[in-house]
């Protein structure tokens, strides 16, 4: 009988179901009871009662949306000439700079979190709005280089040539040809900024010296208070949000996987 | 002319993004409390980070670190490969519900892979720790290895298997002489990946570590940094954890590249 089971090899994906199932998909469905239980374990809203009801809880949900929304379009604004300038043979031929804008993706968020606070600290400027903002754009820009950057690279160039010849000007071909062409990388660029900034936590404290309270914050102070069915409700909240943003980019999963890895 | 804009601007961006980490690694060479005051090189940071003057926590946290990368990355190459070959040999709507649900975790922002799984070890009642660190990590890693394993198998001609299978080997026999030297070039990228996205985490650690004291080092970085600002020690500390990646990068890029003009040859 265990030759059976050896060779049919679809069964050996057997183990990591049953663990996907328990460690992956039994963990989201309990954050969804959570969320739609009270404290005693019956069916309740009370929860997203309790969200709506205090100003201070929906302040910094919007608080947080805003700043994600203002990171996402800084990267891309400082993103996308990067990414174009790299992926631009005749300006840049250099590999090691595409390197070099991949590499702080794999630094612990934490060290890069500090490293902008000691750089603060360094030229003597403030902690506060600004910090959370230049260390949120510092953290998450090569996340938005990337993927642009992977679709520039493996675009087709006839057309742009094609463009060329038909007596478009450069400022054209720009904005009628690449831009579009990029589209997808942009738009997997913001799920993969926009997403890490609103679930962001600690380090929204440790750049504003604890003075303003982002989304991911209050989720954590609520588990970690015991809050256990309100946080997970907050959650639950943060996954909707996600789950829209996902919708505009479904289409581009292709891209995604081909640029998850370096 | 533009090109001398274009590279203008890469190294401008290049030298905000690297500015604070060059900060840090520089003034770790230096003894001063403030970070920005430079009293003279020396190496005294370093040595007090490692022989625990700065705490005991610290060389532990380190310890833990390690060694819960190891674990979690050994069980999710295991894990990871094993299923791949499994999910290679899938075919229609099972095939798409396994690879949605090991595409979830990568997706997931860390935050809630960690309060999800806070939620099943307090549902279940198991006492959070060393164990449940581990098993966590190997949740959000395996799907990983299954990625880096997945195109070797897609590449490796189907007919080798049957052909060992026909000659006489037993199942077991061709997978270890057929399969697995095939498909171990991405058992390595995904144990590597696996093991610097453990060293790596904070989010899921903070929520699975309970509160026995436990500590990684990212854990640890984060409970000093709230203490009150930056102890002298984290610089040193993130110079070696910026050191670190840095050759784990360098050896995975060699690697692919290496992979990447084999297959060219052929």
């Amino acid at each position: 009988m265990k030759f059976n089971i050896f060779s049919r090899r679809s069964s050996w994906a057997l183990p990591y179901a049953l663990f996907l199932g328990f460690f992956v998909a039994l963990p989201l469905v309990l954050i969804v009871i959570y969320a739609f239980t009270n404290s005693a374990g019956e069916f309740s809203m009370v929860n997203f009662r309790k969200f709506l009801l205090q100003p201070e809880a929906v302040n910094t949900f919007i608080y947080s949306i805003g700043i994600a929304l203002v990171t996402t379009f800084l990267c891309i604004l400082l993103g996308y000439p990067a990414a174009y300038i790299l992926s631009n043979k005749s300006l840049n031929r250099s590999q090691t700079t595409v390197l070099l804008f991949i590499l702080p993706m794999w630094i612990n968020i934490l060290v890069r979190t500090l490293a902008t606070v000691a750089l603060f600290d360094f030229v003597h400027l403030p902690l506060g709005e600004g910090a959370l903002i230049f260390g949120m754009v510092y953290n998450f820009l090569p996340f938005m280089i990337y993927p642009i950057y992977n679709t520039l690279q493996k675009m087709d160039h006839s057309l742009i040539e094609a463009a060329e010849d038909l007596g478009a000007k450069p400022s054209t071909v720009f904005w009628k040809v690449t831009v579009p062409l990029s589209m997808p990388g942009v738009t997997s660029g913001i799920m993969m900024v926009f997403m890490p900034t609103i679930s962001t936590f600690a380090i929204a404290e440790l750049l504003t010296m604890n003075n303003i309270k982002l989304f991911g914050t209050t989720i954590q102070e609520n588990i970690n208070n015991g809050m256990w069915n309100y946080g997970a409700a907050l959650s639950l909240i943060m996954l909707v949000i996600i789950g829209i943003t996902s919708l505009f980019s479904d289409g581009d999963e292709q891209s995604q996987n081909e640029g998850g890895i370096i | 002319m533009k090109k001398f804009f274009a590279q203008s601007y890469l190294w401008l961006l290049l030298a905000l993004l690297y500015a604070p980490i060059i900060i840090i690694g520089v003034f770790s060479f230096t003894e001063a409390k403030v970070l920005g005051n430079w009293t003279g090189f020396s190496t005294k940071l370093y040595t007090s980070l490692f022989s625990g003057g700065v705490s005991g926590g610290l060389l532990s946290a380190v310890e833990n670190t390690l060694t819960i990368a190891l674990i979690a990355a050994a069980v999710s190459t295991l894990l990871g490969s094993i299923a791949a070959i499994g999910i290679h040999n899938m075919r229609g709507r099972k095939r798409q519900v396994i690879t949605f649900l090991n595409n979830i975790p990568m997706l997931n922002p860390d935050i809630i892979t960690g309060i999800s799984l806070f939620l099943l070890f307090v549902s279940i009642g198991l006492t959070q720790g060393y164990i449940t660190v581990v098993l966590a990590h190997i949740a959000f890693c395996t799907p990983y290895v299954v990625l880096s394993v997945m195109p070797r198998l897609q590449q490796m001609n189907p007919n080798i298997y049957e052909a060992a299978l026909d000659l006489g080997a037993t199942p077991f026999q061709a997978l270890r002489k057929v399969i697995i030297p095939e498909i171990r070039p991405g058992m390595i990228s995904g144990f590597i990946l696996a093991f610097t996205l453990s060293i790596d985490d904070f989010a899921v650690t903070i929520f699975t570590k309970g509160n026995q004291g436990l500590e990684t080092l990212s854990t640890f970085i984060y409970a000093d940094a709230r203490k009150g600002g930056l102890t002298p020690e984290l610089r040193p500390l993130s110079t070696i954890i910026f050191v670190t990646v840095l050759l784990l990068l360098i050896i995975i890029n060699v690697r692919s590249r290496r992979a990447a003009r084999k297959m060219e040859n052929i």
